[in-house]
């Protein structure tokens, strides 16, 4: 067998690659981009959320989410640190973000314009992720692999918390409902978004559920949130923005109506709410600590010199 | 009823520094960093939220309340926690000169007569010690590092030095809390703790600042500029909602 038959035979055996093990460039590609566009997602997405650390409506609210966003900003660390284990380093992954090269998750490029956003992250967008990862929990190459298990558990806790903000508002005054609701309106579609195109217009699928980098399709993805999501919406008692949406009982599904693909493509373009902000933001915080980075890496080293004299 | 007054000082510190660490949350100048402020933003928010919690249950509000819906000439935190972060220097410098007298005062208040506030102490020393450690190394690092870091970390300490007076001001409520063995003398504080700065400064090569003049009023309500836009931002929603459970 030629090394090529070999790696897709371990692969199919359920294999898992490992950083030092032979892989074709494709496959090591295909991983950098996946697991950098996640890493760099986590990274963008703590700015919609520590856009309301510091006006949380309480103290305990204020302790949990400055938490979850430590967390993303963990697990921004250790996704880096597994695409590193492809030959590719963290300098170069972040300037590719900032050139525009890599892309991160679009949800991001949507405004946190309330609270009850907070809630419908955790709830919405937190659940449209686990539902991701969890699948990515049995992806062929390792690293990845196991930092999604770990990524998984805390994301849990995320979405229990995002779901028990917005129910304390669905319990609460008029306009803490309506502030629910209006979260619920715009992050919807969004959230269903990101699961990405239609399985017939995916690019890199065939090759990705090959190799097990995908291990479901976009769709049946969708789907399951759907499946998953509606009855949790109608227990707090809010309408999702779908007039097509339906129990049907045929396919055991629910049905639901056609995304707009045409904000999809605009908003993955860079014509998104927020998409120069965020990048602005990041690129701004890159710049600014340039001296404080480089000095870290002066000290180190003048001491490294005073050690070894 | 003394103690609650002084239970807000020590509150009002934490929460107020934490609030402005939480705003480099997403921003700090590499990602570890940007972990680590969050981290330090978290513990004393914790420390606050103890603080809190016990002053208000001594005056009939809870900690939100206390937070929340107080206006900026009642707040009684020390000047030095509202400065702006500014840039990562004036970030640490002001981390740095806050840090080694919290840890002073908690070994002192570990001691207090009062257990509850015995016990809430002991928890943040722990905490503390880990903030203090990571400031040091900053004032090294940027201290000793290249010729712009060392600047901006001078001008950061000459910045900031005219608001550490009032660390150890000793008034009427510190001295009675100091009598009643529920509080520290501060003013005993600041020997160690100017010890502790000039050596680390020396090391880091910076020089301590020489201005004698300090600015005081934190503790008794009259703050700078800067408190009543932290409040206005923090503040928000409940001013805004009246009432509503959040």
């Amino acid at each position: 067998m030629t090394p090529d038959e070999l790696f897709q035979d371990r692969i199919d055996r359920g294999i898992k690659i490992e950083p030092k093990d032979y892989m074709p460039e494709g496959y090591r590609k295909t991983l950098i981009r996946q697991i950098s566009q996640h890493a760099h997602s986590e990274v963008v997405g703590q700015l919609p959320e520590g856009n309301w650390i510091t006006r949380a409506p309480s103290l305990r609210r204020k302790a949990i989410l400055l938490a979850k966003v430590q967390d993303e900003a963990g697990h921004g660390l250790y996704l880096y640190s597994a695409a590193e284990t492809l030959g590719v380093s963290r300098e170069q992954m972040i300037a590719d973000l900032h050139s525009g090269k890599a892309k991160y998750s679009s949800i991001f490029n949507y405004p946190t314009l309330t609270w009850a956003d907070i809630g419908a992250i955790g709830w919405l967008v937190d659940g449209a992720a686990i539902i991701n990862q969890i699948a990515l929990c049995r992806c062929s190459y390792g690293p990845y692999a196991r930092a999604m298990v770990r990524i998984c558990k805390e994301e849990s806790f995320h979405q229990r918390q995002g779901y028990e903000i917005l129910l304390t508002l669905c319990r609460g005054t008029k306009e803490q409902k309506a502030m629910a609701q209006d979260a619920l309106n715009r992050w919807w579609w969004p959230s269903l978004m990101m699961f990405g195109p239609h399985d017939s217009e995916s690019t890199h699928s065939e090759q990705s559920t090959k190799w097990k980098i995908k291990i479901v399709s976009n769709d049946a993805l969708r789907q399951k949130f759907v499946d998953q999501t509606v009855p949790q919406g109608e227990y707090l008692g809010l309408t999702f923005p779908d007039p097509k949406l339906r129990w049907n009982a045929a396919r055991g599904h629910y049905d639901f109506g056609e995304i707009d693909w045409d904000e999809f493509k605009n908003v993955i373009q860079g014509n998104g709410p927020c998409n120069r902000d965020r990048l602005r933001a990041r690129i701004a915080a890159h710049e600014q600590g340039a001296w404080v980075r480089e000095a870290a890496l002066a000290y180190a080293k003048k001491h490294e010199k005073r050690a070894a004299a | 009823m003394s103690l609650p007054e002084y239970l807000l000082r020590l509150g009002d510190n934490a929460l107020i520094l934490s609030q402005r660490l939480a705003e480099w949350c997403g921003h700090g100048p590499v990602l570890e960093e940007d972990i680590a402020l969050t981290n330090v933003a978290l513990d004393l928010l914790g420390q606050a939220r103890l603080w809190l919690g016990y002053a208000g249950e001594l005056t009939g509000r809870d900690e939100d309340q206390l937070a929340f819906l107080r206006d900026a000439g009642e707040f009684r935190n020390v000047l030095l926690v509202e400065q702006p972060n500014r840039d990562f220097a004036h970030t640490m410098a002001r981390q740095f000169f806050f840090d080694v007298w919290h840890g002073l005062l908690l070994e002192k208040l570990s001691a207090s007569k009062d257990e509850r506030i015995g016990g809430i102490a002991a928890k943040a020393l722990k905490e503390v010690a880990y903030h203090k450690h990571r400031a040091t190394d900053w004032i090294l690092r940027l201290g000793d590092g290249t010729g712009e870091s060392h600047a901006r970390m001078q001008q950061a300490a000459d910045d900031l030095w005219m608001y550490t007076g009032e660390l150890f001001e000793m008034d009427a409520l510190e001295g009675e809390m100091h009598q009643a063995g529920v509080g520290c003398d501060l003013a005993a504080l600041h020997e160690p703790w100017l010890n502790e700065v000039s050596r680390i400064f020396r090391e880091a090569t910076l020089e301590v600042p020489k201005q004698s003049w300090m600015q005081r009023g934190g503790k008794r309500g009259i703050h700078s500029e800067h408190l009543g836009y932290i409040l206005a931002e923090m503040q928000f929603l409940q001013r805004a909602y009246p009432g509503a459970k959040w």
